[in-house]
């Protein structure tokens, strides 16, 4: 192999490609331009578990580095403030990106296990496709014991009084952990994410094949 | 007011900064009539608010002192000065141009001896410095103003002041019952150099220009270093007067940017470049300048300059787009914070004074040219055949420096020639 054949085979990658295909809004990321007001504007100022700002994360995937940025918590941390997204120069949503990220990690199953964001994500798209509609009691019930029984108990005690207040208020029915209040038309709601499901599919299907 | 002669045999040039100056002279020295138009009470443009060039970082007095001696020597050209086409009929060969005169109040007696100055106590906001100091409501344009004319600033007139200024004049010079004049000008063809204008650095709210007295932009920066400027050529910063020492430029602030201008302004890396000579020139011991940038776009041979700022060790290049401003309200410093491309570190560094290499915005944009000619999305006027004898120059066409300016309004002064020869053909 010649020198050169050499080097297009190491900076040869397709995920940039599979980013554009699959992830939301991932056909953006080449526009960027590697400024840095996106990473300088976010809020979240680097808390621990944001490794990579939005420009790093661009420059990975331009890179090729499929693992480092899909198992990455960063994307995760987005709080959706639009900052980046206001001040880019070029346009790029990058909030839609970042969460187009996250979603297609987490659809690969490859994204971090106990993200916080991503359980409390997955509690309460679970919550609601059931019945329609989002029941608190077991959504707050499930986020207490997220980490185990014991934790879930000591979660439990610490927000007692607010319960006990909120009972009193009426604003919350002890009833609701036994099924709890539905929407009218459960399985429309189904149906209707069934269908969307499809669409997305056949998108996706159809710019792969672009 | 003098009779301008015009026939469709004569070129109009619209704007009298370098590219109007360059357009008139070489249409006039190929033996063509010339009517120049300018806006301000003298000619030089923007070019004349420079401190110095680059990359040779000679002065622009030089270089408009050739320009204005060719102009004295031609008696092709006719200057007129506080005068704005706003109109122009009929297409190419033979154009009228509606020309609006606003009154100086000042004729041409006038020695710019100065006793008008001396005696009228008003101030008014000092233009030629971008407002960063006051001049006397009686003011001579700049020091090197062609016409070397006085003007009485609107705002005197019918007070005392004026009576005083008029009063104090040995040569009759002040005529105070000038009034707004129209008239039409014929022209064969137009040569449109109405240049450009600094992008309005209080729309960029993060840096917070307007807000924040140490946040200037390039060109007011260039005033600083003037020894004709506000500060006598010292760099010291607006808030306090102190001395500037520790210098950012933050470049591409507003340009490169789908919020603000989507063009590259070309000229913003160089301007920064140069300017970090001012600042080690003024502080050889500890003078620092940190820019700021994306990429630096010193285009074609200008990479040499670049290299030569890049080995000065008081120049530091930081590889990142500053995302916002804030201000140490103890010390009057803006802190610049934001993230770096050359290993993702979070940095919030405090400077004594933040310079914005603003984007240029061509003048024509939003204003509607007084006839119908094509403009790109940025507003810069295109070369189009639908134009026909309007022709761009300079900065009204394209983000330009000095050199490339000049270079334009050549190419469009051949254009005009061209037309004019066809109408004299065709009448001969």
């Amino acid at each position: 192999m010649s020198a050169n054949a050499q080097m297009a085979t190491k900076y040869k990658n397709n995920f940039l490609k599979e980013v554009e295909e699959q992830v939301e809004m991932g056909e953006w990321v080449k526009m960027c331009m590697q400024c840095g007001v996106c990473s300088g504007s976010c809020p979240t100022n680097f808390h621990p578990g944001w490794e990579h700002p939005p420009q790093e994360i661009f420059m990975m995937i331009r890179a090729g580095k499929r693992e480092e940025v899909l198992t990455s918590p960063s994307m995760w941390m987005c709080t959706s403030c639009y900052n980046c997204i206001v001040r880019c120069p070029r346009k790029l949503p990058i909030t839609h990106i970042m969460h187009g990220l996250a979603n297609y990690a987490h659809r690969l199953g490859v994204a971090p296990k106990m993200q916080p964001t991503r359980s409390f994500a997955k509690l309460f798209w679970n919550n609601c496709v059931k019945t329609g509609r989002v029941n608190e009691l077991k959504l707050s019930v499930g986020l207490y014991f997220k980490d185990g029984l014991s934790q879930g108990i000591r979660n439990g005690m610490a927000m007692k009084d607010v319960a006990l207040g909120l009972l009193k208020a009426k604003r919350l029915n002890p009833f609701e952990l036994f099924g709890g209040h539905k929407c009218k038309d459960q399985n429309g709601i189904h149906a209707m994410l069934k269908k969307a499901r499809e669409l997305e599919e056949k998108r996706k299907a159809l710019k792969a094949a672009a | 007011m003098t009779a301008i002669v015009a026939t469709n045999e004569t070129i109009l040039v619209v704007g009298g900064g370098i590219s109007g100056m360059t357009a008139a002279l070489e249409a006039a020295e190929t033996g063509k009539q010339v009517v120049l138009v300018e806006k301000t009470a003298a000619l030089g443009g923007r070019t004349s608010q420079l401190y110095r060039y680059f990359p040779k970082m000679c002065h622009p007095t030089c270089g408009l002192e050739i320009n204005l001696r060719r102009l004295k020597a031609n008696p092709r050209i006719k200057v007129l000065t506080l005068a704005e086409v706003t109109g122009i009929t009929g297409g190419s060969g033979d154009y009228t141009a509606t020309v609006r005169i606003t009154p100086r109040y000042v004729n041409e007696n006038c020695t710019a001896c100065g006793e008008c100055a001396k005696v009228v106590s008003t101030q008014v906001d000092d233009q030629f410095n971008y407002k960063l100091g006051k001049t006397k409501a009686a003011y001579l344009p700049n020091a090197m103003a062609y016409p070397q004319r006085y003007v009485l600033d609107a705002s005197i007139i019918g007070t005392a002041e004026a009576e005083k200024a008029k009063a104090a004049c040995k040569y009759g010079a002040i005529d105070l019952d000038q009034k707004e004049e129209t008239m039409q000008i014929k022209a064969g063809a137009v040569v449109w150099a109405t240049g450009w204008q600094p992008y309005d650095a209080a729309k960029i709210q993060p840096y917070g220009y307007g807000r924040f007295k140490n946040v200037i932009t390039s060109v007011e920066f260039e005033r600083l270093a003037d020894p004709h400027g506000p500060t006598r050529g010292k760099l010291l910063r607006p808030s306090d007067g102190k001395e500037a020492k520790n210098v950012a430029f933050i470049q591409c602030a507003g340009s490169r940017d789908e919020n603000h201008l989507r063009h590259c302004s070309r000229f913003c890396c160089m301007a920064s470049l140069k300017q970090t000579h001012y600042v080690h020139e003024n502080f050889p011991e500890d003078g620092k300048s940190t820019i700021y940038y994306i990429d630096i776009r010193a285009i074609d041979r200008f990479e040499d300059f670049y290299q030569k700022v890049k080995a000065d060790s008081s120049v530091t290049f930081t590889k990142s787009k500053v995302a916002r401003i804030s201000l140490n309200e103890a010390t009057g410093n803006p802190i610049c914070h934001g993230v770096d491309t050359e290993g993702y570190h979070r940095y919030a560094n405090e400077h004594d004074l933040v310079v914005l290499a603003v984007g240029m915005e061509p003048s024509v944009k939003g204003m509607s040219i007084p006839a119908s000619v094509a403009a790109d999305s940025s507003g810069f006027i295109e070369a189009d055949p639908l134009n026909g004898g309007i022709f761009g120059a300079g900065c009204a066409t394209n983000a330009l420096d000095v050199n490339r300016s000049v270079q334009s309004a050549t190419a469009a002064a051949l254009r005009a020639v061209q037309v004019v020869n066809k109408v004299a053909r065709a009448e001969a």
